[in-house]
């Protein structure tokens, strides 16, 4: 008897910018034109044209799926056939905003659990992304810029890349590019060149996308080929205590809504130093009773975000919190705590007699850090 | 809130420095990895939209070889005819600066930033004819490959094995009004035949150079033109590891810790002892050794004399735009107070702005 051979994973490339604008679309189109050249069956899958004449041009010759029209609250809004294009099962297919959310009602919420869909039947995508959107990065764009984005994806998604190409254009020009209405409708873009479009937000949002970019190729590097150093350093191995012990992060959520930064820059912290990362919620009573149906909501919807975040997540009993992480952390060889900072005003009460108070008399062989508030 | 009003020199300093900014051309720099990642076709193409745009367009130098996307967009262009010079019995084509000067384009095309010209030329290296031509009010778009950095070699030769004869002072590319990072994975060069698994590693590590040093780049305009605006925002694009010193302190642990954290995101680590009272001779020598190992892991060291720890440090790392500080129980020497003893109380609480990393007292740590 013979099986099926499973299907080999479709290549994924992203197109990495730092705002809209750079033209990561106009290269995404370009590569594919070339591809199509080259003889691969290539096809569009999602493209939006913004009305931008030159990377309309880019579309000349191939070929789209028809987008699907989905009616929701008495508005038409189309979204990108996923079921059409595997039946079409093109070789290459081109996905713009890899961060879009689907209009409600669809199999998939995020348009990169699509493209998931695409990749695993085989099929390679090459697809647009813009640095704000990676979840890690959520809390210090809101605070570098004003914005708080609202459609995010996981960090793994964009490691899972096989190439990530850095799209860069100067903030001078693109500035330039959105005065002369390339961009955006004349009104937005005044707008958008007071706000987000201000120099030094372009010029920090860019700096992040490229050590990203980078961050991401030391990580391949390291994954490669453990013995061969990668170029900005010289340890590839992963981050280790200097007892050797590799190091391990364990996240520690409360009910309150801050506790979605604590596990963002966890995550964030825990990838760069290639550690393990857990979260843990600790409660008198497991099953959340005691908590009001906002408070537990709120627990649940910690939890779930941090294993969308690919963190082992863990509700563990314990009538003192405090307690309950650093038997945890034991158990666990954490080597870090993340924790927030405690709610009540005035420093002699917040840290006299509180959970981070006792957390750090308990650990005492750990490190312990309380995370950064975001304020702007 | 620190005080970042500047002070009357200071503003005079600024105004000269915009005013000899006014008169000179621009600079912008397409940076590269390697060949064939499409710096030259950026360069022109870029000259190309300029000229569409009514800008007076020259090109001063090309290189030789070019792609067929290169010379189709060159065609378009005006190009100031080089100079041939004959050196060691060879004819070579070096940049003519006099006719450029004679001409006076607004914007000149420069391909090609690391050569040196042949002996008896005007300037030794051409990265000298290109300030000649900004200092003239010409504006500049010129191309790089990282492998020319003259300050990049000792991490290129770990990578390829080999330096660069002719290099530009990173210095000259730091200069730069704008940098634009041409990027490309290895896969998608250009190449006559394919290439290796070892071609391809050297090449992501020579991109993740020239994307680190693109970074830093960036980084470092855009706290001049914050600073230069006398904007104090805080906007975290890199981060920066202060850890704080102090002889009762497991500083060496601490400091080794930075340092891993600091190589793995790529970022400035900064120690700072901060002296309250006179220390016992004991103390001294040991904060000494601490300061030593630190200077030695390539952390920045700072003193600074305080009589009140936790302030000192707290406006030390705002001014540092530090993200995350470093902190051992013991920041007074009184054994009682180790455990949270009031100057690390009043420094979490108050260090809203960065992470705040606890490490465990020596004692503690090598009795767990």
């Amino acid at each position: 008897m013979t099986s099926p051979t499973p299907t080999k994973r479709g290549r994924f490339k992203i197109f990495l910018g730092y705002a809209a604008g750079v033209g990561k679309t106009y290269q995404m189109l370009d590569e594919g034109q070339e591809l199509r050249r080259k003889g691969l069956d290539v096809v569009i899958g999602y493209f939006e044209p913004h009305g931008r004449q030159d990377t309309i041009a880019r579309t000349e010759g191939l070929e789209t799926v028809p987008r699907r029209e989905i009616v929701y609250r008495g508005t038409t809004f189309q979204e990108m056939d996923t079921d059409a294009i595997l039946k079409r099962k093109p070789e290459v297919c081109l996905v713009d905003e890899l961060a879009h959310t689907n209009v409600p009602g669809l199999e998939r919420t995020k348009r990169w659990q699509d493209v998931q869909v695409l990749l695993d039947a085989g099929i390679a995508v090459l697809t647009s992304l813009n640095i704000q959107h990676l979840e890690s990065l959520n809390d210090q764009i809101w605070q570098m810029t004003g914005v708080r984005v609202r459609e995010t994806l996981p960090d793994w998604v964009v490691d899972q890349a096989d190439e990530i190409v850095v799209v860069d254009v100067t903030p001078r020009a693109l500035r330039h590019r959105l005065e002369r209405g390339v961009i955006y409708s004349r009104e937005k873009a005044d707008k958008a060149l007071e706000n987000f479009f201000a120099e030094h937000n372009l010029s920090a949002l860019r700096e992040i996308a490229m050590r990203h970019a980078a961050h991401e190729i030391e990580e391949k590097l390291s994954v490669g080929d453990g013995s061969v150093p990668s170029a900005g350093q010289h340890d590839s191995s992963p981050a280790a205590q200097p007892s050797g012990r590799k190091e391990c992060i364990l996240i520690c959520i409360d009910e309150r809504p801050s506790a979605a930064v604590l596990i963002r820059r966890g995550r964030r912290v825990a990838d760069y130093l290639r550690a393990e990362c857990f979260a843990i919620y600790v409660s008198a009573d497991p099953a959340l009773s005691h908590l009001s149906q906002e408070q537990r909501e709120s627990v649940e919807k910690h939890l779930g975000f941090a294993r969308n975040l690919r963190i082992e997540v863990s509700v563990v009993q314990g009538n003192v919190v405090a307690d309950g992480i650093v038997e945890f952390a034991r158990t666990r060889h954490a080597t870090q705590i993340f924790m927030g900072r405690s709610p009540s005003k005035g420093w002699k009460h917040r840290l006299r007699g509180s959970t981070l108070h006792r957390v750090v008399r308990l650990a005492r062989d750990m490190e312990i850090t309380i995370v950064a508030e975001r304020r702007r | 809130m620190p005080d970042t009003r500047p002070s009357p020199d200071e503003l005079l300093r600024r105004v000269e420095a915009e005013e000899q900014q006014a008169h000179r051309g621009r600079l912008k720099i397409f940076l590269g990895y390697a060949s064939r990642v499409g710096k030259s076709f950026r360069m022109l193409d870029e000259g190309r939209r300029r000229k569409k745009r009514g800008q007076d367009v020259v090109v001063g130098y090309i290189q030789g070889k070019l792609e067929p996307d290169v010379s189709k967009v060159l065609a378009t262009m005006e190009v100031i005819p080089g100079l041939k010079v004959r050196a060691d019995g060879r004819e070579e084509e070096v940049m003519d600066v006099i006719a450029i000067l004679r001409r006076h384009p607004q914007v000149c095309l420069v391909d090609e930033l690391a050569r040196d010209n042949p002996p008896g030329s005007r300037n030794h290296q051409r990265w000298q004819d290109v300030k000649e031509l900004l200092d003239n009010g010409i504006t500049v778009v010129t191309a790089i490959n990282l492998q020319y950095i003259a300050e990049q070699q000792d991490a290129i030769e770990k990578v390829t094995g080999k330096r660069a004869r002719e290099t530009v002072p990173e210095a000259f590319i730091r200069s730069a009004d704008e940098i634009v990072i041409v990027d490309a994975p290895p896969e998608d060069l250009q190449q006559d035949e394919p290439s290796s698994t070892t071609d391809n590693r050297r090449l992501s590590e020579l991109r993740e150079l020239a994307l680190l040093l693109a970074a830093e780049v960036v980084d470092q305009q855009l706290h001049q033109s914050l600073e230069l605006r006398g904007v104090a925002t805080f906007l975290g694009s890199q981060e920066r590891i202060l850890v704080c010193i102090t002889p009762r302190s497991n500083a060496k642990r601490m400091l080794e810790s930075g340092h891993r954290n600091a190589v793995r995101f790529h970022c400035d680590l900064l120690a700072l002892h901060v002296r309250q009272n006179a220390l016992s001779a004991g103390d001294q020598e040991v904060v000494e050794k601490y300061l030593a190992l630190a200077r030695e892991l390539g952390a920045k060291v700072h003193t600074l004399e305080a009589s009140e720890s936790a302030s000192a440090i707290l406006e030390f790392a705002r001014r540092h735009a530090i993200t995350q500080l470093f902190v051992g129980h013991s920041l007074t020497s009184r054994w009682h107070d180790f455990l949270f003893g009031n100057p690390l109380d009043q420094l979490i609480e108050a260090a809203e702005s960065m992470d705040v990393r606890i490490f465990p007292h020596p004692d503690l740590h090598s009795a767990q």
